[in-house]
């Protein structure tokens, strides 16, 4: 048994069935991340606009300087660059050329771990960043000395410390206080002593950290999480699955494209989550 | 045809193309054949239908007898859930359902039956199995995906079974697991039953993503040559449109259930208000978050979802209606252009589950108005059917009774919901059992019906032998009545004000007002017993299916023989294969010349011409472009 148009279009359609299949599933895709922004969009307008960040529940503004806006824009520069090697990987099997085909796809499989590495270092430091409520009603945000990861008050309470020291950030609007790059941590602010007894909320900035955090953490980790898928099956057909090339070209080439329309969505979301998240 | 039978009953099960030998894994389990998917699908779909049901008639005895043991399974119940959830009654005897275990089985029993019953049967069953032959392809566009899509399904609904026996037990905020309660109901947990849903749910939505991708494929590029759309069986338009309603409506709730999942795991607040109060603690949260959030990313998908689950059934009633009047359908492109309609206009209506969460009228008004525009395109479909009864030489059979019943059943179903469909009386109406009796009169005599006559109808398909005519008549007329029975009180309780999520049937809420019984307060003695007569009816319900269940299991070996591969004399490709399709379908990859439902045909030789019967001659073609 034969399934008709794997490989030839139909000629009334003129489309092969992988093409019509990876459309539906990018509908789908835009249908999983559009009702996150829109989620987004009501988070935001629903937050109280009389609070200001650090309180809690407040929605940050970009001045905020939560999120480390160079390291986003490199990596949307990198995903850039991979959507064009993406191409340019199938452009060279149309033109009968593997071996640039295998340097492109390379390039691409390279350019998706450096993604995700540059976005790995930016959740290492969310998660060495603590917000602090005192029992006054203060709240305020800055590291803990020494750096400690995932710490919540509720661990410190169970591990009985009595006293933590905090290096708070700079006041929020000096723009360069984000994410724990090291001039920041080493600032010239010297720690001040807390006693935990004064602590009503110490949390890192994970997603209970804040609402805000939530929509990041889940929208950016749904996006890593198609990164790598994306990354894997460029793997795939990099090596194990480029064996196709000698034995049907055609279909190994229309295979290459498939896997590259969901990558370029995979670089269209991003393109649109770097501004929702970093720059508003 | 009688040759091809023949011809093929030398391979026994398999005919078709492939004649290599498959071990029994790559058959039965791991199989990628579009008609092996589709009975696993049935077949684990009905058994989870069963489950959903045992639930039911536990809520039942509960309702009608609160505070008594359940009979004969209460020990088992016990011994099975624990303490925790299965009490003792007065006089000490053990298996009785503590309030928490029936909002569980309440919780269960919504999600069993639509997500893992019922979907999957109209979908992943009677898709599967009927489509790929009704537009003459070989199979499935993409057949591994369809493995893969049917073993994520089992896996989520199994995933699902296994929350009962945690030591947290199964979700129980409801079907619709509204945040906060589905958030904060079990604090102590770190897995609870909320966590097992929303996983199980991620592996269900993902089956069916990849289910219906693989639907609109596949008849988009495997139609058969000559099968224009104007030309598909209006069973194909409406898995169509389903397919379509899956693909876009599931995942905002796969989204919401990610965040729900997040607010879960790790304590974060999407789905929470800044300054929640839990058993008398304030949470330590965030807060910021929006309960409507959740709803409205649940109700996107779930209304839609109603349509999901309507579709299939409207579409095997429209294939059993025109084979068994012997005429067109009427009206075919109106129902066609009227489920295309419903689909656009499915998305558009999903806050009329709403009017109650202080959204605002505007918004109201607005959804009101999009959900009477709805029933236009309802009425269309169901009128388009009744009209085709009208001069036809009706067989009474048993496919037939089923979808006559449909007719009816789903009439009422859908008249009912007008009500509910406007802000004012909805204000009345909401959450009482006028809903739950809404709802049931679609799915259960209206939906399940039409599973039923598709049943019946492509059995002889599927196993070459007819289910027994007398019992089938049998299980069809105790089941019309009970099921009227079940459910036709419930208007009436819901009207008297009955609300839907009580666990003692409402006893304690009749004595909230002892002296002024059932004038405002409270409920009356009447409405109360009809608990009881609801109850007794389920089981009888209950007890009707047992003739089914052994008419499909005793018939496959000792039913009545069909005398040819299309025993019904019917139009459509789906029995032009040999009885059963083998691996491939199609012994002769058929040409399409002509509309789906050309039946008495003025000047043909028989009451019926098959899609794929050749023009004889010229003046022939005229007379059915002319039609």
């Amino acid at each position: 048994m034969e399934i008709p148009y794997t490989t030839k279009p139909r000629p009334d359609t003129a489309l092969y069935n992988a093409k019509v299949g990876i459309w539906l599933f990018l509908a789908s895709e835009v249908m999983l991340f559009g009702a996150l922004f829109s989620s987004y969009i009501l988070l935001r307008v629903g937050a109280d606009p009389k609070l200001v960040w650090p309180a809690l529940a407040a929605w940050p503004h970009h001045s905020d300087g939560l999120l480390n806006v160079p390291m986003g824009a490199i990596n949307t520069l990198v995903l850039i660059v991979s959507s064009v090697t993406v191409v340019m990987a199938w452009v060279s099997l149309k033109l009968k050329d593997f071996n640039k085909f295998f340097i492109f796809q390379g390039v691409t499989i390279v350019c998706a771990m450096g993604f995700c590495a540059i976005k790995s270092f930016e959740y290492a430091a969310k998660f060495s960043h603590y917000h602090v409520v005192l029992n006054d009603g203060t709240a305020m945000t800055g590291h803990l000395e020494p750096k400690q990861y995932f710490t919540t008050d509720k661990k410190l309470r169970a591990a009985n410390v009595a006293e933590i020291e905090f290096v708070k950030d700079p006041a929020p609007g000096h723009g360069h206080a984000a994410a724990g790059s090291a001039a920041a941590a080493h600032d010239d602010h010297k720690p001040v002593k807390i006693k935990m007894a004064d602590v009503q909320r110490l949390t890192f900035w994970g997603p209970q950290q804040s609402t805000y955090f939530a929509i990041y953490f889940t929208m950016t980790g749904l996006h890593a999480l198609h990164v790598i898928g994306g990354a894997l099956v460029i793997a795939y057909l990099w090596i194990p699955g480029a064996r196709m090339w000698k034995t049907d070209p055609e279909r190994f080439t229309n295979r290459v494209k498939v896997c590259g329309l969901f990558w370029h969505f995979v670089d269209l979301v991003w393109i649109f989550l770097f501004p929702v998240l970093y720059l508003l | 045809m009688a040759q091809q039978t023949t011809a093929h009953g030398a391979h026994t099960e398999h005919g078709g193309h492939d004649h290599h030998e498959l071990s029994f894994w790559r058959k039965y389990v791991f199989s990628t054949d579009h008609k092996v998917i589709g009975l696993q699908y049935g077949l684990t779909a009905f058994c989870f239908m069963l489950i959903g049901l045992f639930l039911m008639l536990a809520m039942r005895w509960q309702m009608a007898y609160p505070g008594k043991a359940l009979p004969i399974v209460g020990g088992l119940l016990q011994a099975i859930l624990g303490d925790l959830w299965v009490g003792k009654d007065a006089a000490g005897v053990p298996g009785v359902m503590l309030p928490d275990l029936y909002n569980s089985f309440g919780a269960m029993h919504g999600t069993i039956m639509v997500f893992l019953a019922i979907v999957p049967i109209g979908v992943g069953a009677f898709g599967n199995y009927v489509v790929p032959l009704q537009i003459g392809a070989p199979d499935m566009a993409f057949p591994r995906l369809n493995m893969v899509s049917y073993q994520s399904y089992l896996l989520g609904g199994l995933l699902m079974l296994a929350s009962f026996v945690m030591p947290a037990g199964a979700a129980k905020s409801g079907w619709t697991s509204y945040s906060p309660l589905a958030t904060v109901n079990d604090l102590t947990h770190a897995i609870n039953g909320q966590t097992m849903w929303l996983i199980g749910m991620v592996f269900n939505i993902s089956a069916s993503l990849l289910g219906s991708i693989n639907f609109v494929t596949t008849i988009i590029q495997l139609r058969a040559k000559g099968m224009n759309w104007m030309r598909l069986p209006f069973f194909v338009w409406a898995e169509f449109v389903t397919a379509f309603l899956l693909i876009l409506a599931f995942p905002p709730l796969e989204a919401a259930a990610a965040m729900q999942l997040v607010d879960n795991l790790t304590g974060s607040s999407f789905f929470l208000p800044s300054g929640m109060v839990v058993s008398g603690q304030p949470l330590n949260i965030s807060g910021g978050g929006s309960p409507l959030l959740w709803q409205h990313l649940f109700w996107f998908l779930g209304h839609p979802e109603v349509y999901i689950l309507l579709l299939p059934a409207i579409g095997i009633v429209a294939e059993v209606i025109a084979n068994n009047t012997r005429k067109p359908l009427w009206g075919y492109r109106s129902m066609v252009y009227g489920v295309l309609a419903i689909g656009f206009l499915s998305f558009i209506v999903w806050a009329h589950h709403m009017y109650l969460t202080g959204m605002g009228t505007k918004i109201s008004t607005f959804f009101q108005t999009t959900t009477m525009m709805i029933s236009i395109p309802s009425v269309i479909l169901l009128t388009c059917l009744f009209i085709s009864l009208w001069g036809g030489s009706i067989r009474f059979n048993v496919p037939m009774l089923f979808s006559l019943a449909f007719l009816v059943m789903f009439g009422i179903g859908g008249i009912t919901g007008l009500p509910l469909g406007f802000n004012a009386s909805d204000i009345q109406l909401h959450d009482t059992y006028y809903v739950i009796a809404h709802f049931h009169y679609v799915v259960a005599p209206g939906i399940i019906f039409g599973f039923f006559a598709g049943v019946y109808y492509w059995y002889p398909k599927m196993t070459g032998r007819y289910l027994n005519e007398f019992w089938g008549k049998v299980h069809f007329w105790l089941s019309l009545i009970f099921m009227n029975a079940v459910f036709f009180p419930m208007f009436i309780q819901g009207l008297a004000g009955m609300h839907r999520r009580m666990s003692d049937g409402g006893a304690t809420y009749a004595l909230s007002n002892p002296q002024n019984q059932g004038v405002a307060d409270g409920l009356s003695d009447f409405v109360i017993n009809l608990n009881k007569h609801i109850s007794w009816a389920a089981l009888c319900l209950a007890i009707a299916q047992i003739p089914f269940i052994l008419n499909l299991f005793i018939s496959i070996k000792k039913g009545q023989k069909t005398n040819s591969d299309n025993p019904w004399k019917s139009t459509t490709l789906e029995w032009q294969t040999p009885t059963p399709p083998g691996h491939g379908n199609f012994d002769v990859v058929p040409n399409v010349y002509r509309g789906p439902y050309e039946y008495s045909v003025p000047g043909a030789k028989d009451d019926f011409t098959t899609q794929n019967e050749l023009p004889a001659r010229k003046s022939d073609t005229k007379n059915t472009s002319a039609k």
